[in-house]
């Protein structure tokens, strides 16, 4: 490996690294502003000048490539001239209004004033003063503060794709802008929040809420789409602030989504507090011996044959185990977990997973989607195709038509024929497939919908085996599932029988064949309800409240601990960060105060005990925040019949997906925006 | 003084007519052929004996700059950018190249072109020279109707194309890399470097940026040999430039004269001399605006060549001649010259975009007479934290002429610092205590 000099200090470095990043490696910290890791390099804030032997002037070392045999110095008067000069006139026209600034605590700028700053300033001239921009109803702009990094513009370019925001103007009059002053239509927008140095881009939903030394931050991950992305949970007291990504190069490096970010509002809205009885017709408060009592009497008054059992989008796994166990004690034997029904095979645990992996995405060559709209199923995973696409310009090629997806795909069919075609090789599309190396197939939920949803997932599975595509290197086979829970509930088998694809779950539902129906967390599942008693247990008075004949109280996502297994396998661990209202129990205690009336006995003692058999029950499990071990089942073709059908890719309503969101007024907003609603009277 | 026939330019004036068939009488597409059939090595080689350097400001060896290229064309291929974004003040002589000797640029294209294995020529012009360039595509197209580009050109078996593309009126758009980045569709900022542009350059191809007049002086110079073109001027300043005169003098002219020649010489011989005579002389800005300007002291010996000048800390630069009498305030001069700085920095990168307008409002003060001592040390501060620490030159083009001021007219500015302080200081007011809030007058 190549050898660089950094304070005199020998640091072997990799190729192609830049002086900064190998001084890095040498523990030497480099102040900067518009470096940043995963965007291009700007060079544009001067802060990073180092000393080189042999340059009369400074360098910018987050430009400069590494070199074998350079010699840097950091620690030299002249870099220290070098940078207190740059802060100067980064500080001339930055206003000193950081008491009321959300950035304060936060701010790179007021960090590195720190160490290169003076006391006084000598810039004695009026200070510039910008105007405004609107950027939507996630960011709020105080555009004086700017000191034109652009990481903002580059990260909307390059990692959003994007084009609104930019610079326009010239020198002191540079003013970066969402040209046409509105918002910026990416899911990905917020993130330029965190990206800002100085408190020129900042949370609006957030805005003058709370310091960042008040705030206790927990990590957790998220549930509001299967990638289970890092975050960070804020509270306050028991107020969700807000919530940070984490960074996890694995899944979402550094960003997260609009939705993961700021659906958190909807956590103190909406809540259920307490237990509720439906009276007359009317919900009424009720304790949780009535409601208990009332359950239990149910329960013992019906036909086990008649209890039916949902589980929703954002249940934990510890949950849904602890939900089966007390099912199967009460005989009940129809319950699934998804909302629409869509075919799976759950066989084998590669029959739905997401088996490149998303980090593998970048190693692809080729990518297929085959009836999902990544963009809005599972917006990380969207965002590094966007990034494999920019940086590799890997061919992206479509079946059915999703709309915008941030980069350039082709469609090659918009019908199950079409797909039909290409797996037999009448479609010269197969053969540019067959010449990849690393493709990678993403079949949506939509496809798996269809009629001929059987068909397309097995014969893609049969066409990938024939083709070598499915082996211990590289598995091109993968699931975009849509929900949280989903892969959790299929290692728990939490479904009637093993050919679900005929179950008869969502026959009793249409034909109102159940008596009595136990909702956990459920709230998209579609119910025209006649006379069942429908018992819901949540967080949020949503769609499954609404019907619902009792109501249980329990905590939010980030208010029990719990695991999720993400679309990959990845078992993560959801951290409790503040305390559910009023009343609210935690799923499986409730679990065991039905189950202790029912038959004076307890399922779980202890939370620990209940997370440990859980997790014997996860297929491959490896260890917790790793993929799954890599086993691949000799594959039984199942026969499956064939409709010639379009495809069409299901709109999500992104900012209302789930109960959380729904209640969340910023994803309302956000909405709003999206749907070109007109304005109210309210809100300007 | 140069011999009539050593003059490259010869219709420098328009006296011949600027057409191909008037140019074709004065030699120009003589003999292109037989040097092009010499091959590059030959070329580049006698480009480098002849020690031309760039005339577009830096002085950078054209042939070295040439050979920095790629010799094979691998898989992009190479382009030849012309910079004709001339937008330094005081500076016109690419304007007078376009307009009556552009077949000199347009065969030094090919010759270069061919040198540098490109078949593409970008020539990028001034937004603001629309009528040049109008000028400048019709000599293409006569050259084009001759046979002399496009495929198989001149039937030198090398294909090659000539396209003119304007500018937006960015001064930054002169800077090589910012003209780049305008050429592909871009915001006109400059790149960072490295990486080149000889290697990476317009749309990521190896590329070979070139000033019109240096380009322009190739079919002669290849055509007189390098030993010609060497032994007019001095050692390493080699060659003939044409220098351009305005500012205080009687006859503002474009002249093309021997490198090396006495700044005097040019201002009394060929501009009429200063008005008010050379005792009214103040100071002289000798490469266009960016380059510190000398006073009248250094002026009486200076020669002017790349060299020499910067031995007194200023620079040949574009060779823009800009003569201050001391009929003018120079501190609202170099003022004026800050101002059109400030609104020509580009505003990428930090040190550039706060410093001019800092410096500019400063020394605005100062003319008006309302600084302080110690606003000349802050100014001071002020260029030497730009100078060096920005990603392209224009950081020490809006710096130098500030430096040149203090340098040379110190006492000058002393004058006018007689005024009230902004901010009143009081000495013995203790440490860290916002010292302005302590007076109700400047709160």
């Amino acid at each position: 490996m190549p050898k660089i000099i950094i304070n005199e200090k020998e640091i072997e470095f990799e190729k192609g690294m830049t002086v900064l990043q190998a001084c890095e490696l040498a523990n030497v910290e480099i102040p900067r502003f518009c470096y940043h890791e995963k965007l291009s390099i700007a060079g544009n804030c001067r802060m990073c000048l180092v000393e080189m032997e042999k340059s009369p002037k400074p360098i910018a070392s987050c430009a400069m490539p590494a070199e074998e045999g350079m010699k840097i110095k950091t620690n030299t008067e002249f870099v220290e001239k070098a940078r207190k000069g740059v802060m100067e006139f980064l500080l001339a026209n930055h206003p000193l209004d950081c008491p009321v600034c959300d950035q304060g605590g936060e701010c790179d700028l007021q960090d590195q004033s720190l160490y290169y700053g003076v006391d006084k300033s000598r810039f004695l001239e009026n200070k510039r003063f910008v105007k405004e921009k609107y950027m939507g109803p996630l960011i709020k702009t105080q555009m004086t503060r700017c000191i034109h990094c652009t990481r903002c513009v580059r990260f909307a370019t390059e990692v959003a794709g994007v084009p609104e925001l930019g610079a326009v103007g010239r020198g002191e009059d540079m003013e970066i802008t969402t040209y046409l002053e509105k918002s910026m239509e990416s899911e990905l927008s917020a993130n330029v929040i965190d990206l800002c140095p100085v408190g020129a881009l900042t949370s609006k939903p957030y805005a003058f809420e709370a310091r960042p030394w008040e705030l206790k931050k927990t990590e957790s991950i998220d549930v509001m789409d299967s990638v289970g992305s890092n975050i960070r949970v804020d509270t306050y007291g028991w107020e969700v602030k807000r919530i940070l990504p984490r960074v996890n190069n694995e899944i979402n490096e550094e960003w997260i989504s609009d939705k993961t970010r700021y659906a958190c509002d909807g956590l103190l809205k909406q809540r259920l507090d307490t237990p509720y009885i439906k009276k007359d017709g009317k919900l009424i408060k009720c304790s949780w011996e009535e409601a208990i009592g009332k359950i239990c009497e149910k329960i013992n008054s019906t036909d086990p044959n008649k209890l039916g059992a949902h589980v929703g989008d954002m249940v934990g796994l510890e949950n849904i185990f602890a939900f089966k166990k007390l099912l199967s004690k009460i005989k009940c034997n129809s319950f699934d977990f998804r909302e629409k029904n869509f075919y799976i095979n759950s066989s084998d645990k590669i029959n739905y997973l997401f088996n490149s992996s998303i980090k593998g995405i970048e190693d692809s060559d080729l990518i297929l989607l085959v009836g999902c709209n990544p963009r809005h199923e599972a917006t990380m995973v969207n965002a590094r195709i966007r990034k494999t696409f920019s940086k590799k310009k890997t061919p992206i090629f479509s079946v059915g038509e999703p709309g915008d997806l941030t980069y350039e795909y082709q469609v090659v069919g918009k019908s199950t024929q079409d797909l039909k075609d290409i797996i037999d090789g009448k479609n010269h599309f197969k053969k540019q497939f067959l010449s990849s190396k690393k493709p990678i197939v993403i079949i949506g939920e939509s496809a798996l919908e269809m009629k001929s949803g059987q068909f397309i997932f097995e014969e893609i599975k049969e066409f990938l085996l024939k083709n070598n595509f499915i082996n211990k290197n590289w598995n091109a086979l993968n699931i975009l599932i849509q929900n949280a829970s989903t892969v959790g509930c299929l290692d728990l088998k939490f479904f009637n029988s093993n050919n679900i694809y005929e179950s008869t779950f969502f026959d009793k539902i249409e034909n109102n064949k159940f008596e009595i129906i136990y909702l956990l967390g459920s709230d998209n599942l579609e119910i025209k309800k006649k006379d069942e008693f429908i018992i819901y247990q949540g967080s949020h008075g949503d769609r499954g409240a609404e019907i619902a004949d009792i109501i249980l109280p329990s905590p939010a996502y980030t208010e029990q601990n719990s695991l999720f297994i993400n679309l990959e396998g990845r078992v993560q661990e959801c951290r409790k960060a503040s305390y559910p209202p009023g009343k609210s129990m935690e799923d499986w205690k409730i679990f065991n105060l039905i189950y202790k009336s029912l038959k004076n006995e307890k399922l779980f003692y202890k939370h620990e005990d209940l997370k440990n058999s859980a997790m014997k029950e996860i297929i491959n499990f490896s260890q917790i925040d790793s993929l799954p071990k890599k086993i691949i089942k000799d594959n039984k073709k199942i026969n499956s019949n064939f409709d010639d059908e379009t495809i069409i890719i299901k709109e999500i309503d992104y900012y209302f997906s789930n109960a959380v969101a729904r209640s969340s007024k910023t994803m309302s907003d956000c909405r709003k925006i999206k749907l070109n609603l007109p304005k109210e009277g309210t809100n300007n | 003084m140069i011999k009539t026939e050593d003059k490259i330019f010869k219709n420098l004036y328009n006296q011949y007519g600027w057409d191909i068939e008037s140019s074709l009488k004065r030699e120009d597409w003589k003999d292109t052929k037989v040097i092009i059939s010499k091959g590059r090595e030959w070329i580049i080689n006698e480009v480098k004996k002849s020690e031309l350097r760039g005339r577009g400001g830096a002085g950078f060896p054209t042939g070295l700059k040439w050979s920095f290229a790629p010799k094979e064309v691998g898989s992009r291929p190479h382009y030849l950018v012309i910079n004709a974004d001339e937008s330094e003040p005081g500076t016109c002589k690419d304007r007078d190249i376009l307009r009556f000797e552009p077949q000199k640029l347009i065969e030094g294209c090919l010759i270069s072109g061919y040198a540098v294995n490109a078949h593409v020529c970008y020539i990028y012009i001034r937004g603001e020279y629309f009528n040049e360039g109008k000028r400048l595509q019709e000599a293409i197209n006569q050259a084009y109707e001759k046979k002399f580009l496009g495929k198989n050109a001149y039937g030198t078996g090398w294909d090659f194309d000539i396209y003119i593309h304007y500018g937006a009126g960015a001064y930054i758009c002169g800077e090589e890399t910012a003209l780049l980045e305008s050429l592909e569709g871009n915001k006109g900022q400059p790149r960072l470097k490295p990486p080149f542009p000889a290697l990476v350059g317009l749309y990521g191809c190896p590329t070979i940026v070139n000033n019109v007049e240096t380009i322009a002086v190739i079919p002669t110079l290849l055509r007189r040999g390098s030993k010609w073109f060497s032994s007019l001027g001095k050692p390493k300043n080699t060659g003939t430039k044409i220098f351009c005169i305005s500012g205080n003098v009687n006859s503002p002219c474009n002249v093309e004269e021997e490198m090396g020649i006495p700044l005097k010489d040019l201002i009394e011989k060929y501009a009429g001399g200063v008005i008010g005579g050379w005792d009214n002389l103040q100071a002289v800005i000798p490469g266009g605006s960016s380059m510190p300007l000398l006073p009248k002291k250094i002026c009486d010996t200076i020669t002017m060549d790349f060299d020499s000048l910067t031995k007194v800390k200023s620079g040949l630069g574009t060779a823009g001649i800009v003569v201050i009498n001391k009929d003018q305030d120079i501190i609202k001069c170099m003022a004026r010259i800050a101002k059109f700085y400030k609104h020509e920095s580009c505003g990428q990168c930090t040190p550039c975009r706060e410093g001019s307008g800092w410096m500019w409002r400063i020394l605005e003060r100062t003319a008006r007479g309302d600084s302080t001592f110690s606003d000349i040390d802050l100014l001071s501060d002020v260029t030497k934290q730009i100078e060096g620490h920005t990603i392209c030159a224009f950081g020490e083009g809006s710096a130098w002429p500030v430096q040149g001021l203090l340098r040379h007219f110190r006492k000058e500015i002393e004058k006018r610092c007689s005024g009230t302080p902004i901010v009143k200081k009081k000495r013995n007011v203790p440490y860290l205590i916002d010292q302005h809030l302590l007076e109700k007058d400047n709160a």
